[in-house]
């Protein structure tokens, strides 16, 4: 339990200091949200007029403060690139498309993963799998943006499968074609490390039982193996989901998704700090708090962390 | 080992194959011959446009000093006392009729009869008088329109009077401003004359609007609805524009064109027009060598513009030799453009003679989102260096050149491009020794004198003079190395027609319609 506390506490620091560093990070590079706002056809008495506005003129540990005080009870501004618009309204427009984007990317790369990994085993050292191989690290090697211009050419221009940028209001036919760019290289990687801890699981001695027990392959496989070899691959999904959400700032790009990922680009670029906070907060909170819940399963699965904390 | 790269090739022969087949049927969907560059077509009335835009509203505050592409956008929605037409003039909008005293110092405007707002509500002189204060406000204390402006008055209840302080026959301009109901705030409910007004608008992701059934000019607008959809990636949009989810795009690169003209020839008309800006690669003339005379000379010689057009415009651009586009004939010097001919060894001559026999390193800095200009600075580099001038080439973020170059005048050369309203000042302006706006840091007293000279001249042709000889001035001491007019190529659905090109910043979607049969 205490353990758990120390966690806990420990966690929210991470968070806390994290807002910090972006916020002093986004002060050091130069450009502010006025001039990014105004461009060259103002003078410089207007930019300075919005600077004032946009209340850049304040020292960083001022408007830092300023910002974690309205962050704690849950007020996380303006954007200052949209004029009124507040940071609540846009992410609360963005985030569930963002949200259903992994949600489908993770389903994806879980549901695909596991039967290939099995399929590689089986025939292990063979043509399928050898092909399977090179295939996965094509795969991974692929330019996560390429992949997305290619999915949108073959399924989008070609096959008509979906219309490219004709996005509305959550759509799940849609998202699948940006959900598949961003799986696909996670896949490759989950079948790769789900394979290599089938392998190491297939050498233990109870397989040895099992196969004398005169279980099938199929059987081994299935009933024995897998069950055991997926304990480290949760931990390793857990990672992966981090890296989703990496992945949709450029598959929301390619495939023009209102999500996160494609505000955080506009924001940074616009210098809109407040939103590029709110935005890394979520992904920060988001990783953390997975990283966390592992560790909460693991104490659950593995008893002897559990005595030791 | 071995295997595996067999196997790998076999896919990449599958892959190609593919890819080639798909290739050959585009083909034959060539018609061979170029589409008829224009046909007579029938207006119909209604219908949806999705226009499609790489650039992020800033704003729905007409007063609000904005970037280019928003001015474009609003151009719908908003419209002043006058407003900008496409050749160029200013035609009377929210006023019906106007007139200048012969000094040029009162500016009397009859309100035009029964005009309403979008919300259906008349316009009356209280809304004038709240718009002008409140961008009076917004331009600042010190601006030149506050400056200017001596008295607002209302003689009638329809007339409007502007009296200025001083003479000025380029005030007009400045009435483009938008006319918005007494006490609104476009923030929050955009509310003008336009022939468009607004109906969703979803921060960074489009912006809805439906036509304004009260507008002024008759059988105007065509469509029912128009969407700007903002689409951040070039390459996105242009994928968008072949899916149909988006029926015009702006600024094609040439090779955009040929594509679609390959695959698609009839499913989409070309516009071919102009940008309206001054590309040019802007000099900082304090630094180092450059701020020698012969060296900006040497750069203008050494510098091929036709190759440059030939290369990245399919030679569509004009070629220009000074800071004002073509565009505007009255204030347009074409003699500028002739100053320079594309000429090594006197390029070579020249910094000889300034003392960089061996060259010199240059440092050209441009903003890395903008392609064109990139490419330009490299097109410019690989020329420079047959005379000598070793180039690097930097590319920064759009908010780092802001800051770093525009702001801060940090930097040596900068390829980028300029556009500006009606108005030959703003043009010219910001070449003056104290312009706030000189991030060239020119500095030459003839020039001063005749910026004063013609900013107080009130006969056109008079002023126009002024601003010409302006222009030779800035060739003849080669402020910054002028390259041109960059063409914009259009691709609109050809289900619609109507496009207009404009010599300011408008996308003007109220003469766009869908074609009667399609």
């Amino acid at each position: 339990m205490q353990a758990i506390v120390k966690k806990l506490f420990s966690l929210i620091l991470t968070v806390l200091v994290i807002s910090f560093l972006t916020f002093i990070i986004f002060s050091i590079i130069p450009g502010n949200a006025a001039l990014a706002k105004l461009g060259v056809d103002a003078s410089p008495e207007q930019i300075a007029a919005m600077e004032e506005k946009l209340q850049l003129n304040d020292p960083v540990i001022i408007r830092y403060g300023r910002w974690l005080f309205g962050a704690l009870r849950g007020d996380f501004g303006e954007s200052l690139q949209y004029s009124g618009v507040t940071v609540g309204e846009l992410l609360g427009s963005r985030l569930p498309v963002t949200m259903v984007l992994a949600g489908i990317s993770f389903l994806l790369i879980v549901l695909l993963s596991v039967p290939v990994a099995l399929f590689c085993v089986k025939f292990r050292d063979r043509l399928p799998d050898r092909i399977l191989t090179v295939l996965g690290q094509v795969m991974m090697a692929v330019p996560a943006f390429f992949l997305g211009i290619l999915i949108t050419y073959i399924f989008g221009l070609l096959l008509r499968a979906f219309r490219p940028g004709a996005y509305e209001g959550l759509s799940l036919r849609y998202l699948f074609f940006p959900a598949l760019s961003i799986a696909i290289p996670k896949i490759a990687m989950t079948v790769r490390f789900l394979k290599s801890s089938v392998r190491g699981e297939l050498s233990q001695d109870y397989v040895r039982t099992a196969r004398a027990h005169g279980a099938s392959e199929d059987q081994v496989l299935k009933n024995h193996v897998l069950r055991n070899a997926l304990i480290p691959v949760i931990t390793f999904l857990a990672l992966v989901i981090g890296e989703i959400l990496a992945g949709s700032i450029v598959a929301e790009q390619v495939f023009s998704v209102p999500g996160l990922g494609r505000l955080l680009i506009t924001s940074i670029s616009a210098r809109d700090y407040p939103v590029v906070q709110a935005i890394v907060m979520y992904i920060t909170t988001v990783v953390v708090s997975l990283d966390f819940l592992v560790d909460l399963l693991y104490r659950l699965v593995d008893p002897r962390l559990r005595r030791g904390g | 080992m071995k295997r595996s790269l067999a196997i790998l090739l076999a896919f990449g022969l599958i892959l190609s194959a593919v890819l080639t087949g798909c290739a050959s049927d585009g083909k034959k969907e060539e018609t061979g011959e170029d589409a008829p560059k224009h046909t007579e077509t029938e207006p119909s009335y209604g219908g949806h446009l999705v226009y499609g835009m790489t650039q992020d509203l800033v704003s729905l505050d007409p007063h609000e000093s904005t970037d280019a592409g928003t001015r474009s956008v609003v151009f719908n929605i908003y419209e002043g006392l006058v407003k900008p037409s496409s050749s160029g003039d200013l035609i009377a909008a929210v006023a019906e009729d106007y007139q200048i005293d012969q000094a040029g110092t009162e500016y009397v405007f009859t309100l035009r009869e029964g005009i309403k707002f979008q919300n259906g509500q008349e316009v009356t002189l209280k809304d004038i008088e709240y718009s002008f204060n409140r961008y009076a406000e917004f331009s600042g204390e010190n601006s030149a329109f506050v400056k200017s402006v001596k008295e607002l008055s209302f003689p009638d209840e329809k007339t409007v009077r502007i009296t200025l302080t001083n003479p000025d026959s380029e005030f007009l301009s400045e009435l483009t401003f938008a006319i918005i109901p007494d006490g609104n705030d476009p923030n929050e409910n955009p509310i003008g004359t336009g022939p468009y007004m607004v109906t969703e608008y979803k921060a960074g992701q489009y912006l809805d609007l439906s036509k304004n059934q009260y507008y002024w000019v008759e059988k105007e607008p065509y469509l029912d609805t128009v969407r700007f959809k903002f689409i951040s990636d070039v390459n996105t949009a242009f994928t968008e524009l072949q899916a149909g989810t988006i029926d015009v795009l702006n600024y094609l690169t040439t090779a955009q064109v040929e594509a679609l003209k390959k695959s698609a020839g009839d499913e989409f008309r070309i516009v071919e027009g102009n940008m309206n800006l001054v590309h040019a690669m802007y000099l900082n003339n304090q630094a180092g060598p450059l701020s020698d005379v012969r060296v900006r000379q040497a750069l203008c010689y050494a510098v091929d513009r036709d190759a440059i057009n030939s290369f990245l415009f399919a030679g569509k651009s004009i070629i220009i030799g000074s800071h004002m586009t073509p565009q505007l004939p009255t204030w347009y010097e074409p003699a500028a453009a002739s100053v320079y001919t594309y000429d090594v060894q006197k390029a070579k001559d020249l910094l000889e003679q300034a003392g960089y026999k061996d060259g010199f390193d240059l440092t050209i800095t441009v903003p890395s989102a903008y392609s064109q200009h990139v490419d330009t600075a490299q097109i410019i580099a690989d020329q420079l260096s047959l005379v000598g001038i070793r180039v690097t080439i930097k590319q920064v973020e759009w908010t780092v050149w802001l800051s770093d170059v525009y702001k801060g005048r940090d930097y040596e050369a900068t390829v980028i491009g300029f556009d500006g309203k009606l108005n030959p000042s703003d043009w010219m302006a910001k070449y003056g020794t104290d312009a706030p706006k000189n991030m060239m840091n020119y500095s030459n007293a003839e020039y001063d004198e005749l910026l004063e000279k013609a900013l107080k001249a009130v006969d056109t042709e008079e002023k126009a003079s002024y601003y010409k000889q302006m222009q030779m001035n800035l060739a003849e001491n080669a402020a910054s190395v002028y390259i041109e007019d960059p063409a914009d190529f259009v691709a609109m659905n050809s289900q619609f027609d109507g496009y207009v090109f404009y010599p300011t910043t408008a996308w003007d979607v109220s003469k766009i319609y869908q074609i009667s049969g399609k």
